[in-house]
């Protein structure tokens, strides 16, 4: 599970390849990442209306649009939508506190590393499926069970990314605070935290996009709320059209959550690169 | 070895300031795992004096510095600054690393303050700051960070931010050495100004022979006796003439290929 968040974070690095000029302005750049979605729209609508498929493989984009209004009309898809967005982010909170907490312990003292660093990696190699029984079990069918799991699934990136940043700041640069009288906490504050600023919020990007996707396992395998459940009622009903609309609004959502956390990225290593 | 191995007597510079203090050696030696390093180094350092270490890549010229610092403790021997002992970090002394070291996320002006001495109050370290960053020439440039200066200047801000501290031994390590033949020629002269505006004890390590000749009081060749593995103070010689010397003293081009020749270079070919 954990290599499918690289996807979301190609948006990072600005577009700075050679080839072809591209825009520079922000304007044009959303332009010109509207473009594919917007040929995809086409191309969909052509398909359905054309009948190159039937509509039971694929319903038309009006058909999905009129489920959307459907289902807001019977005040289901906010609550779907507000509860997956509750619990991705109560999940992705805890899941990143501790991420860091335990990543600047571990990252930090030799001690902690030796004690804890073992345990954690043999916790991370569990497929992150492999939990859900035994959440499940230990904490039935409700929102304590889907929020540890989606915890679990943003701790790892944020404590990894937190305790291989503290291990590499540069050596030269602490020595060179140390020889000017800091230490401890001083040394801390004033050289080691901001210099792992930048790798902090990267962590936090692929945390948020691991949330996303163990919302989405979460619900999927127990709920009776929320996208994920939105995808296996529709797959029970037969309602493609509501299947589509959850991945629609899955892909529109956790994009935006990115591009939030993307642009505070991209202020960190502004300011502490 | 064809110059004057015996200790001189030095004179004083006539403007030390009180907080120029005395460094001395005392048998150091160091060993990095069984492989011993520096062996029995003796010296002694007087108040305001500016020595220059020079020794061939290796033989423990950082080594040497970083003890005196207290970044690095002695496996023998010791270190006394103004007659104690260097136990732990020095906050008597200041370093300025072969590198420039600057904390990248901080302003020209904030990584200068990082050298101020703990406790000193706002408005005299603001001012103290302005008046440094005058010295080295980079008052127009104090809102950027590192990243947007040249490596000179970065070397400079390094430099500035030694001198905040007012240091009772300023300790350089190579400070020039990563600078075009230009830039090190000035920043040599701006190094001259500094000491006699602020009269300190210096100990700068280089590998320049021309350098050490231009700036130092006295020249410390560290090295390999033959048949030793360790180095030692091999040579020490007192540069005669008071700076700014002449670059092209006849005197200084004499000792200028005996030293070379210590360096195992053939001073005819240079
Ligand atoms: N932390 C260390 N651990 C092991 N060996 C070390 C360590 N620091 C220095 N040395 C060894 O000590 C010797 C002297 O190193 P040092 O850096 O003092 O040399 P130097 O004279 O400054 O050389 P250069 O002119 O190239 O800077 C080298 O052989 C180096 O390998
Ligand atoms: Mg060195």
């Amino acid at each position: 599970m954990s290599a499918d968040f690289s996807l979301n974070t190609k948006e990072t690095t600005p577009a700075s390849a050679s080839g072809p000029r591209i825009p520079g302005s922000t304007l044009g750049r959303i332009g010109l990442g509207a473009l594919v979605p917007l040929l995809v729209l086409v191309l969909w609508q052509s398909a359905t209306s054309l009948g190159w498929v039937t509509s039971a493989q694929l319903p038309s984009p009006t058909s999905v649009y009129s489920a959307a209004v459907d289902l807001i009309g019977r005040g289901e898809l906010g609550t779907h939508i507000g509860i997956s967005t509750q619990r991705v982010l109560v999940g992705f909170a805890i899941g990143a506190v501790l991420g860091l907490g335990f990543g600047a312990l571990v990252g930090l003292s030799r001690l902690a590393d030796a004690l804890l660093g073992p345990t954690i990696g043999a916790i991370r190699a569990v497929p992150s499926l492999a939990w859900v029984p035994l959440l499940i079990l230990w904490m039935k069918i409700g929102e304590d069970s889907k929020i540890t799991l989606i915890a679990i699934g943003a701790f790892f990136p944020v404590f990894t990314t937190v305790y291989l940043a503290l291990r590499h700041v540069d050596k030269n640069l602490i020595e060179a605070g140390r020889a000017f009288g800091l230490k401890g906490i001083k040394l801390l504050t004033t050289i080691q935290l901001p210099a792992v600023v930048p790798a902090i919020f990267s962590g936090l990007r692929l945390a948020l996009a691991q949330a996303w996707l163990f919302l989405v396992a979460a619900e999927l395998i127990a709920s009776s709320m929320g996208l994920g459940f939105l995808l296996t009622d529709s797959q029970n009903n037969g309602r493609i059209d509501r299947l589509i609309l959850a991945i629609i609004l899955l892909a529109v959502i956790g994009k935006a959550t990115d591009a939030l956390v993307g642009l505070a990225e991209r202020w960190a290593v502004r300011r502490w690169a | 070895m064809t110059s004057t191995l015996d200790h001189p007597t030095f004179v004083a510079p006539t403007s030390v300031s009180s907080n120029a203090l005395r460094v001395t050696f005392q048998g150091v030696g160091r060993s990095f795992g069984g492989r011993e390093v520096l062996h029995d180094v003796d010296l002694e350092v007087t108040p305001g004096e500016v020595v220059a270490i020079l020794g061939p890549s290796g033989c423990g010229k950082s080594t040497l510095l970083r003890s005196v610092s207290g970044l690095d403790q002695p496996s023998a021997g010791q270190v006394l600054i103004d007659g104690t002992a260097v136990n732990g970090l020095d906050t008597r002394c200041a370093v300025a690393f072969q590198e420039p070291r600057l904390l990248p996320w901080k302003s020209v002006t904030n990584n200068v303050s990082l050298g101020l001495p703990a406790g000193t109050d706002r408005t005299t370290g603001a001012a103290r700051i302005a008046e440094l960053l005058e010295l080295v020439e980079l008052d127009a440039y104090s809102d950027l960070r590192p990243r947007e200066i040249s490596g000179g200047m970065a070397q400079r801000v390094s430099l500035a931010r030694a001198l905040a501290r007012r240091p009772g031994v300023l300790l350089l390590d190579e400070p020039f050495g990563a600078l075009d033949a230009l830039t090190r020629l000035k920043m040599q002269d701006l190094l001259l100004d500094i000491h006699s505006a602020y009269p300190t004890t210096v100990l700068l390590v280089t590998h320049d022979v021309d350098e050490a000749l231009q700036l130092a009081d006295r020249i410390v060749v560290l090295g390999r006796p033959d048949g030793a593995t360790a180095a030692t103070v091999t040579q020490l010689l007192t540069v005669p003439g008071s700076r700014p010397r002449n670059r092209n003293d006849e005197s200084l081009g004499r000792m200028r290929s005996s030293l070379l020749a210590s360096l195992g270079v053939d001073a005819h070919r240079h």
